[in-house]
């Protein structure tokens, strides 16, 4: 049976269009607000959705998602807040697939099986483990398999072409492509890398390649969706909440419009 | 000295760089040909003989190696009369260990090509020693340094930027060290191509552990040899202060083999280790994975980091080597947590006792050894690594002990 993953993504294939993804974490600016939030970016055009675990020690994020991750801590967001975030999102949005995106740590902390099997039951349709390589990953593949959840690993363009084979081999949903060396945030360029690392990738491998890192505008995901997959877009959609300066309906409104915006230009490929 | 004297042939820790169950590689996936590009080029280093004689000429003629054996027999009658012996690493060029490892990866950084160096520093003497050899190597060099570090270690801010290093002041998380390796490794990243992070202590992924405690094993290989030709016998213990844990690590590993002699690492417990304003990691923390390594970690029920609290830089830090955790977990080694007042009371102890000023780091080490001393009695003797001098602590010490008032304390 294909993973929800799976068939969001081949949908969107079969519409002969790149997926638009979606990133907030969890807790920002509130628990109900993030929900709110996370929903908008579903309503506003958004296939899959990845919802952050905010965390002390973010060293895969630049300033924007620090930011916002600092304002979560500091409200108190705890791992039962992600799930329960995903589980809000999941039933509003029985079309979406929900991911969990985390650094390895509270996962680890919280208990990989119990992790797993609370994000199955919360909705999720997965979990994307960015400083988790592939070699360390047994433990939570084996826990993830047995709840039906994916595992989205990551290739960046240092990757070389023997190490792509291991890392798509392992993972399942679809293969995270860095678009540049770097943590996140939004750029002005795409950049060239994404484009030759995508096809490298996929000569590894039959699952969908979506790229992100520094995508933020409707002319960059229309170029990126010329070539990959899917489109991911994350520090934009926190930097829009963050403008709103605690309006949260400007907020909502803000991502809303990105979000079909963007929804757009992923049809424009 | 012969190359086998720091790059030694252990097998631990396993291929996949475990202690046991600590240490491994969790790392993005971004930083995995870097990484996997010092460890092959570490392995290889480790067998040329070119690189161990240039390696040994700059530990000699640039370092000053070895460095003495000091005989503190008036601070001894503080330690219940037990032989107190200080190895002077503070004599070392740059005033701490931390030259050690700092040359052995810069020689490595010019094997591998590239140009540009970064490293992460608490009490700045990383900082220093890093600054130090980018100015002899002429590469270009970027230290990040949590802001409240740069305030209370301003001196080393200087020297570092005498140095020609750009000092960046890291502003996010509790502006320590921790953050400090945060921003370093968010740097690393988008850079890899040209830039080599010289980890400053032996935690981080596989194979930094590993090898940074093979360039400061010299600090236990010369201590081992210099205690039997001075007393003609092993040492009871060996006592030595655990941040990160470089210092430690390198006077221990020499002596695992000594099943008589004790090791002993010297935590910092801030207020206390049961106040929540501390830094001892091994004594209070919960294993996890932190900075590319599983090892003990402070944090939270959620597996968020918990700040820690020092009055020492070097030691305020909430993660902490994998080794030391193999260490402790096998019982090999015993680690203690020391407060600020009991490091602050050393340090001065040692200061008007010996005419020698320590590290606030060092001094926990020194506080360590004045209790054991007095548990273990005048027919003891323990070795104590001085990992650095306390020049860089003045203007801390002055404002704990009051001397800028116009009578001092």
């Amino acid at each position: 049976m294909a993973s929800k993953l799976s068939e969001v993504l081949a949908a969107a294939k079969a519409e002969n269009r790149a997926a638009l993804i979606g990133y907030l974490p969890a807790g920002f600016p509130t628990v109900e607000g993030g929900i709110e939030a996370v929903n908008a970016l579903v309503e506003g055009g958004c296939d899959i959705v990845e919802i952050g675990l905010p965390h002390s020690d973010p060293v895969l994020d630049g300033a924007t998602i620090q930011t916002a991750d600092d304002i979560a801590l500091r409200g108190g967001v705890r791992i039962k807040d992600v799930l329960h975030t995903v589980a809000e999102v999941a039933a509003a949005h029985p079309e979406a697939a929900v991911l969990v995106m985390t650094y390895w740590n509270p996962v680890d902390r919280y208990g990989v099986a119990r992790f797993a099997a609370d994000l199955a039951a919360a909705g999720g349709a997965g979990c994307i483990l960015p400083d988790l390589p592939v070699e360390e990953s047994e433990e939570w593949r084996k826990a993830a398999g047995e709840h039906g959840l994916d595992t989205v690993f990551v290739v960046a363009p240092s990757s070389k072409d023997h190490r792509l084979a291991e890392v798509t081999a392992a993972g399942s949903g679809f293969v995270y492509a860095a678009a540049v060396m770097g943590v996140t945030g939004t750029r002005a360029q795409v950049g060239n890398l994404a484009e030759d690392l995508v096809a490298r990738t996929r000569a590894t491998t039959e699952l969908p390649v979506c790229v992100g890192l520094g995508v933020s505008t409707p002319a960059q995901a229309a170029e990126v969706a010329s070539f990959a997959d899917g489109v991911i877009v994350g520090s934009a959609f926190v930097q829009r909440i963050l403008d709103a300066d605690g309006d949260q309906a400007a907020a909502l409104a803000a991502v809303r419009t990105l979000a079909g915006e963007l929804a757009e230009g992923v049809r424009r490929r | 000295m012969s190359e086998n004297d720091y790059l030694p042939g252990a097998q631990v820790p396993d291929a996949r760089g475990y202690f046991g169950a600590y240490g491994g590689r969790f790392i993005p996936e971004a930083l995995v040909a870097a990484v996997e590009q010092v460890a092959e080029e570490y392995e290889k280093a480790k067998t040329d003989p070119a690189f161990a004689a240039e390696l040994d000429g700059l530990l000699k003629d640039y370092t000053g190696r070895p460095s003495p054996l000091t005989d503190v027999r008036r601070f001894s009658a503080e330690a219940g009369g037990a032989r107190v012996l200080l190895k002077r690493e503070d004599l070392n060029h740059t005033g701490s260990h931390k030259i050690n490892n700092v040359l052995g990866q810069a020689l490595l950084t010019k094997r591998m090509g590239k140009t540009r160096i970064i490293a992460e520093t608490g009490a700045g003497q990383h900082g220093v020693a890093t600054a130090t050899a980018c100015a002899l190597f002429g590469f270009d060099c970027t230290i990040y340094m949590g802001e409240v570090d740069t305030q209370r270690q301003a001196l080393n801010v200087a020297r570092m930027r005498m140095l020609g290093a750009e000092v960046i002041a890291v502003k996010s998380g509790s502006r320590t060290l921790k953050d400090a390796i945060n921003e370093a490794f968010r740097d690393w990243v988008a850079n890899v191509d040209s830039t080599h992070y010289l980890f400053g202590t032996v935690a981080g992924p596989h194979p930094f552990p590993m090898m940074v405690r093979d360039f400061h094993r010299v600090i236990g290989v010369e201590a081992r040899q210099q205690v039997l030709d001075r007393t003609g016998r092993l040492p009871d213990a060996v006592v030595a202060c655990v941040g990160g844990g470089s210092n430690a690590m390198g006077i221990f590993h020499e002596f695992i083999p000594d099943a008589g002699v004790r090791l002993i690492g010297c935590e910092a417990a801030g207020e206390g280790a049961e106040t929540p304003r501390h830094a001892a990691t091994l004594t209070k923390g919960d294993p996890g994975v932190l900075h590319g390594s599983r090892t003990y970690v402070l944090q939270d029920e959620d597996g968020q980091t918990i700040e820690s609290h020092s009055i020492s830089a070097g030691l305020d830090y909430p993660g902490v080597g994998p080794e030391h955790a193999w260490l402790k977990d096998t019982g090999r080694a015993e680690y203690r947590p020391v407060t600020d007042d009991q490091a602050m009371q050393a340090l001065r102890l040692l200061s008007r006792t010996e005419g020698i000023i320590p590290a606030i780091e060092s001094a926990h080490a020194l506080a360590g050894a004045l209790e054991l001393g007095r548990e273990l009695g005048p027919e003891a003797t323990i070795l104590v690594s001085l990992s650095g001098r306390g020049d860089k602590d003045m203007h801390t010490a002055a404002e704990y002990f009051g001397l800028y008032d116009s009578e001092g304390k």
